[in-house]
């Protein structure tokens, strides 16, 4: 079985997020970067497949060389080939048309991407590559196993979970439940030094195009001080709720 | 020229989140002078679209479409929307509708923006504003493409009442093969989800263990509420991990939130930031969710809740 992992460079969650050139680009500066956390459950689950059912891992990122250090960390945790398609993404579809042009050329029987980054919070690529493909595709995706080119999936839907199967080749939208927390693997020495000799393959762009465009940013309105209700004044915490916000 | 705006339901009904969806639609079409279309997928009980701007309804009704399927699903939106000439298609932010939402956007060859918070600020270019950075900023963002998908962030727009008279139409669309298979759907009864809940009560690792959420359910309980909890919460298994929220569980855009023992991670405020009201709960008066929230208790989970709900309890009463 041959996996394709799409890994997002984004953010570390405790990033402060700012912009810079008139608000228009995400300031980079001093921010550390990490696989998005949907992509890495996704890469995790990947690897059980690889050691239970010697499948092979290849991962992909669209973007400038600044993310490369995010595709060896995936190469340190255990993916056997990295590729780079090398351009700065404009939108989920530019993303999801190049990884696309991509599977065209290399038979993948699965391929793993998040339910959503969160940088941009999309929450698109995995489904508009299954578009451009016509391939099956499920997101959401807390359980996944696989026995005989056909798949048993656990998806959440709002207010409860659904068991689906289907044949591949199949891609995903992973988050937590592909695999816990617990799971998830800190690269160690070895991984590190064997990931160095390991294949990270630029190819060029195809040129897609793009549909959307994010023009310019702004972070929320600094709040209001928050109102401390005493705990022996409860009704006043009810009055408020009700009167002031409306919301009881 | 129209717009389109999809109508989820369960069981014949329309879902709560299709009022905001169809005051959005009827807002933006009045913008764009055009009018709006309501697509329905089995569903009978129609009548309360009206209130809110839905002056055509588009009926779909077939067994065949009992379970949600993406593909299909997309397949009959998208044919929905060339026999109205839509070029503008309004969605809501559901898990079901999020995931059919990109399928639709290739049929249709649209560009589509999920997360979307407001009315468009211009029309040409189509600019409108979105959460990003999971919700620690917003863009504007355009799309240049014909046919558009807006994705609405729930409870980002709210209802709007517009009563109008409502022609119903029936629409036969030709249907697709299936390639997923259901083998089983599991709805946790009886309880409201975080989707569709007005009030979230959360509570974080401050409940000592799992033994003690009696008080999170009695207060969820008394409010209509759906739980929530912190993500260390869910990774011990003290509570399901549907109920992990934050910046890598799932988001909470409701109008109370109510945050108990939960100390205001970076990770967890980006989650649950765009909910209107947040009421925090939490012995440490150091503790970060203060700063983001709109009220707070200091005080001992174990002593405030159970008072707060006899409290409630007597208010509703
Ligand atoms: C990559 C990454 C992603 C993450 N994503 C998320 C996410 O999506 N969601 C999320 O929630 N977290 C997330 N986190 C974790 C986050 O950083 C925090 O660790 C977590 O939110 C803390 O949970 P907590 O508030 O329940 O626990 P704690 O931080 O331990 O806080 C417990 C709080 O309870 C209070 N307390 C204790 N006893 C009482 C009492 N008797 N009465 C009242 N209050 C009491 C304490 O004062 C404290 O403030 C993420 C972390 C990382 C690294």
């Amino acid at each position: 079985m041959k996996i394709l992992v799409c890994i997002s460079h984004v953010p570390d969650t405790t990033s402060k997020i700012n912009f810079t050139d008139e608000n228009t680009v995400f300031d980079s500066q001093g921010v550390q970067y990490v696989i998005n956390p949907n992509d890495e459950f996704g890469l995790t689950r990947a690897m059980w497949f690889k050691e239970k059912q010697s499948a092979i891992i290849e991962v992909i990122n669209v973007g400038g060389v600044s993310t490369e250090p995010t595709l060896r960390k995936a190469l340190a945790i255990g993916a056997d080939k990295a590729i780079r398609i090398d351009s700065e993404p404009i939108d989920g579809l530019f993303v999801a048309k190049e990884i696309a042009e991509h599977i065209k050329s290399n038979n993948y029987d699965l391929i793993i991407a998040g339910r959503e980054s969160i940088d941009y919070n999309g929450g698109m690529v995995p489904g508009l590559i299954a578009g451009l493909l016509q391939i099956n595709f499920i997101t959401n995706c807390t359980k996944l196993d696989i026995e005989n080119n056909t798949a048993t999936i656990e998806r959440e839907i709002d207010g409860g979970k659904e068991i689906l199967s289907c044949s591949l080749p199949l891609i995903i939208g992973g988050q937590k439940g592909l695999v816990e927390e617990s799971d998830l693997r800190i690269p160690n020495m070895r991984g590190i030094m064997q990931a160095r000799q390991k294949p990270l393959e630029v190819i060029p762009p195809s040129n897609s195009n793009s549909k959307t465009k994010s023009i310019k940013f702004y972070k929320p309105e600094p709040r209001k001080e928050v109102k401390l209700i005493s705990s022996d004044n409860l009704d006043q915490l009810i009055d408020l709720l009700h009167n002031e916000a409306k919301v009881l | 020229m129209s717009v389109l705006a999809y109508i989820e339901s369960s069981k014949g009904k329309v879902k709560k989140n299709a009022f905001e969806i169809v005051s959005y639609s009827s807002e933006l079409a009045k913008k764009l002078d055009t009018d709006l279309v309501a697509l329905v997928l089995n569903c009978n009980d129609i009548s309360e679209l009206s209130k809110y701007g839905a002056s055509k309804i588009l009926k779909v009704t077939s067994s065949e479409l009992e379970n949600f399927n993406a593909k299909s699903y997309a397949n009959i939106i998208a044919q929905a929307a060339k026999i109205s000439n839509s070029n503008h298609i309004v969605l809501s932010s559901s898990l079901d509708t999020k995931y059919l939402a990109p399928l639709l956007s290739i049929e249709l060859d649209a560009g589509y923006l999920s997360n979307v918070v407001e009315l468009p600020s211009s029309l040409s270019p189509f600019t409108v504003k979105r959460t990003s950075f999971t919700n620690k900023a917003f863009s504007d963002s355009t799309i240049d493409s014909e046919f558009k998908i807006i994705g609405l962030s729930s409870n980002a727009f709210g209802l709007l009442e517009n009563n109008v008279e409502s022609s119903v139409e029936d629409f036969n669309p030709s249907l697709i093969e299936e390639k997923i298979t259901i083998k089983s759907t599991e709805k946790i009864s009886g309880k409201i989800s975080i989707a569709d809940a007005d009030i979230v009560v959360s509570a974080g690792r401050g409940l000592k263990g799992p033994e003690n959420w009696n008080i999170i359910e009695e207060l969820a309980e008394t409010l209509g509420a759906a739980t929530a909890c912190s993500k260390p919460v869910s990774d011990m298994g003290w509570r399901p991990h549907s109920e992990h929220v934050g910046q890598t569980g799932k988001p909470v855009a409701t109008n109370l939130y109510i945050a108990i023992g939960i100390s205001g991670a970076i990770q967890h405020l980006a989650g649950i930031n765009s909910s209107k009201i947040k009421v925090v709960i939490n012995n440490d008066p150091e503790a970060p969710f203060f700063k983001a929230a709109d009220y707070g208790v200091v005080g001992d989970a174990f002593d405030v809740v159970p008072r707060l709900t006899e409290k409630l309890k007597a208010f509703k009463a």
